[in-house]
């Protein structure tokens, strides 16, 4: 009899209980809105930052909310932001990709000075103005390749290169790098002015033997292609007629600064002896 | 030396292995022959650089103005010789960046009258006129900071200083520059300080001075009493001429963090900025020159020189007979906490109180593996810091952690570096997280 009184008692408690619980679930019942989960597993999930936010979860969530486009992962390629968007049913947005590329020779150039403390770009930089001659040039003891995300970025001898079939242009290096030395251009330019001095040519000259001499000689010769920041000459991205190897021949600069990031990175590798550092 | 005397010190720091004072501290003071050309650097102060107010081709006399203060934090400038304005260009600064300059060509006869009438009658006379001649003459800290003088004179509302001290300590190994100033020009800096007393309306002043120099401490107590000062002993350790290590020392006070001297009711002053007081005050001529001890192993004749300011370094190692050696670094400042300089060109400022060349085989490249957590660092600190956890941090790139640990206090002495079993670059680890904290303070405010 025991039993029986016990089994009806819990059997009304746990049928009472049960049922306040299920009111109470109807009720307060929270909208869910799994659309940053689904977007967050389409992200590349690199947590780079380079679109600004504090992570691809704080992007995804964003991109939920409305806030962003998936145009503005700087990261992803066309594919992944065309996904998103037919998976949250927005529309992809169109931000250009971008590349880093380190406008810089100072392997076959510069001068160094004796520098021996840490080996960290940043706290480099604020002895003396830095371990280079140059102060606008790569000090190349790799804080961008240690930050790289993507492994995009080596230190060829004594100078960072970029290898852009691995930068996304998340930016990182652009941001760590105490001489903004570092430039994100668009992900379709391969051609580059590979220096950084806005100094006058004699004091670049008595520095570096790889510096833009300011000579003007590539805006005659390709006007449109190429225009100068100053004393500086420098690619024009936004030309509708890019530039291309045939117009390096034709302009011959006389520092050699105009280079193919491919011919660049053959001739940082032969400054460096052909050993990885 | 009486030894009734109470010897005082702080608790923290170091004290240097073969200091090399004996290099340089027996060869009196000597006036350097006069140069062709001097680069008188414009950012020769903490603050704002003072506007130029000659042009190029202009002619000047020895003391005219080359220079206007601008703004409160700022100094104007002097010419060191009569001569021509030959150009004004931007040359390397003692911080390894290029500054502008105004190049002096010397017509050889180095002549000009002080622009300032002597005030002789200092004990008596308009404290605001003293004052008055602290800006005029240009006087900035001659220790290392080069703050300009007169800032440090005006006490804001509501704070009351009550103490003045001056700084003989000269803890830093190898300058002897002070040293030689206190010995030989004993009364210069008395006077000076009794000045400044009275612009300050302090009676209770002390002069710091470490006890290796009793030479020095002889000289000054001969001239202490007459002008009301009073010779404090201090044990030799470094940075015992920290200011805030001073003003503990001798009151036995502690200036809190992120306060100034004044908050504790003290003013510190280097000997050298009360010579130069003197100068300005007695006989009217601005800070256009000072002593600089050059030394090192490889320089001849070691020895305390009066620079004219502007003077480059490599004529200067010239007046000290030349080098023996290839040197492997040149540093302006001690050892301890002065700075690398790129070139030998670089000229001598207000603030240069010594320049050393380091030998190679001293220049060395240390090698680090990692912090093995014995605590030297810990004990060496003068500040009570905790130099190991920072540099881990920082290293880490936890900025933030080494905020909360007090990185901001740091003053670079380099005791820990100094004490490391391991050599690990503490202070320079420091100076990175130093520049980082400020950096992200400058966006947050323009946020």
């Amino acid at each position: 009899m025991t039993l029986y009184t016990a089994l009806i008692v819990m059997g009304l408690l746990g049928l009472t209980l049960g049922a306040i619980i299920g009111v109470f679930v109807k009720l307060f019942k929270v909208e869910q809105d799994n659309r940053a989960e689904l977007a967050l597993e389409l992200l590349p999930g690199a947590n780079c930052g380079g679109c600004g936010k504090a992570g691809c979860a704080d992007f995804a969530r964003a991109l939920a909310a409305g806030e962003v486009m998936p145009g503005n992962c700087p990261v992803s390629s066309l594919e992944q932001r065309a996904a998103i968007a037919l998976a949250l049913e927005i529309d992809a947005g169109s931000v250009a990709r971008k590349q880093a590329v380190v406008c810089c020779r100072a392997d076959i150039g510069a001068e160094e000075m004796n520098y021996n403390g840490i080996q960290d770009c940043n706290a480099a930089n604020l002895v003396a103005g830095g371990p280079t001659t140059c102060r606008y040039g790569c000090l190349g003891l790799g804080s961008c390749a240690r930050v790289c995300p993507f492994g995009a970025i080596e230190i060829i001898g004594r100078v960072a290169v970029v290898h852009p079939e691995l930068c996304t242009g998340c930016g990182q290096c652009a941001r760590i790098c105490p001489r903004n030395v570092i430039k994100m251009v668009p992900a379709n330019a391969n051609i580059h002015v590979y220096c950084n001095s806005p100094e006058k040519a004699a004091v670049k000259r008595s520095l570096c033997k790889a510096g833009c001499l300011g000579c003007r000689k590539c805006e005659k010769l390709l006007p449109g292609k190429i225009k100068f920041d100053g004393l500086l000459a420098v690619v024009d991205y936004d030309a509708t007629d890019a530039i291309t190897p045939a117009d390096i021949e034709k302009c011959n600069c006389p520092v050699h600064g105009i280079m193919t990031e491919k011919e660049r990175c053959a001739v940082a590798r032969e400054a460096a002896g052909g050993k990885r550092v | 030396m009486k030894s009734s005397r109470n010897v005082m010190t702080f608790a923290g720091g170091i004290h240097p292995h073969g200091d090399g004072k004996s290099l340089s501290c027996y060869t009196p003071v000597q006036t350097a022959p006069l140069l062709d050309k001097y680069l008188v650097i414009l950012a020769q102060n903490a603050g704002k650089a003072p506007v130029p107010v000659v042009k190029k081709g202009d002619t000047v006399k020895k003391y005219q103005l080359l220079a206007q203060a601008d703004g409160v934090i700022s100094a104007n400038l002097h010419s060191p010789t009569s001569g021509v304005v030959s150009d004004i260009r931007e040359i390397q600064g003692t911080m390894g960046v290029p500054t502008p300059a105004i190049e002096i060509t010397s017509d050889g006869l180095d002549e000009g009258a002080s622009p300032f009438d002597p005030i002789t009658d200092w004990k008596n006379v308009d404290v605001e006129q003293l004052k008055q001649r602290v800006v005029e003459a240009g006087i900035v800290g001659m220790g290392g900071a080069s703050f300009p003088t007169h800032v440090k004179l005006s006490p804001p509302e509501g704070k009351t200083v009550d103490t003045l001290i001056l700084n003989g300590a000269e803890c830093e190994p190898y300058l002897t520059a002070d040293h030689r100033l206190m010995q030989e020009f004993p009364e210069k800096v008395i006077r000076g300080a009794a000045i400044f007393g009275r612009i300050l309306n302090i009676k209770n002043i002390f002069v710091g001075v470490e006890i290796n120099k009793l030479d020095a401490i002889a000289a000054l107590e001969h001239y202490a009493e007459e002008y009301g000062v009073k010779v404090a002993y201090l044990r030799v350790r470094y940075p015992q001429g920290s200011e805030k290590q001073l003003i503990n020392a001798i009151t036995g006070r502690t200036v809190k963090s992120g306060t100034l001297p004044m908050d504790a009711g003290c003013v510190v002053q280097n000997v050298a900025t009360c010579a130069a007081l003197d100068d300005a005050v007695t006989l009217g001529i601005p800070l256009v020159e000072r002593i600089v001890t050059v030394t090192g192993e490889v320089v001849v004749h070691p020895g305390n020189f009066k620079l004219k300011i502007g003077t480059p370094a490599l004529e200067a190692v010239r007046f000290a007979g030349g080098i023996t050696e290839e040197p492997g670094k040149l540093v302006f400042g001690g050892p301890m906490m002065g700075f690398a300089q790129r070139s030998f060109q670089v000229p001598v400022c207000k603030n240069t109180s010594g320049i050393l060349l380091i030998p190679q085989k001293q220049a060395y490249n240390f090698e680090s593996s990692g912090c093995i957590h014995c605590g030297r660092c810990v004990q060496g600190c003068p500040m009570h810091l905790v130099p190991c956890l920072l540099s881990t941090a920082i290293e880490a790139g936890r900025f933030d952690l080494a905020e909360a640990n007090h990185v901001m206090d740091c003053m670079e002495c380099g005791s820990c570096a100094y004490v490391c079993p391991d050599h690990r670059p503490l202070v320079q680890n420091v100076r990175r997280a130093k520049a980082e904290l400020r950096k992200q303070m400058n966006a947050n405010k323009e946020k």
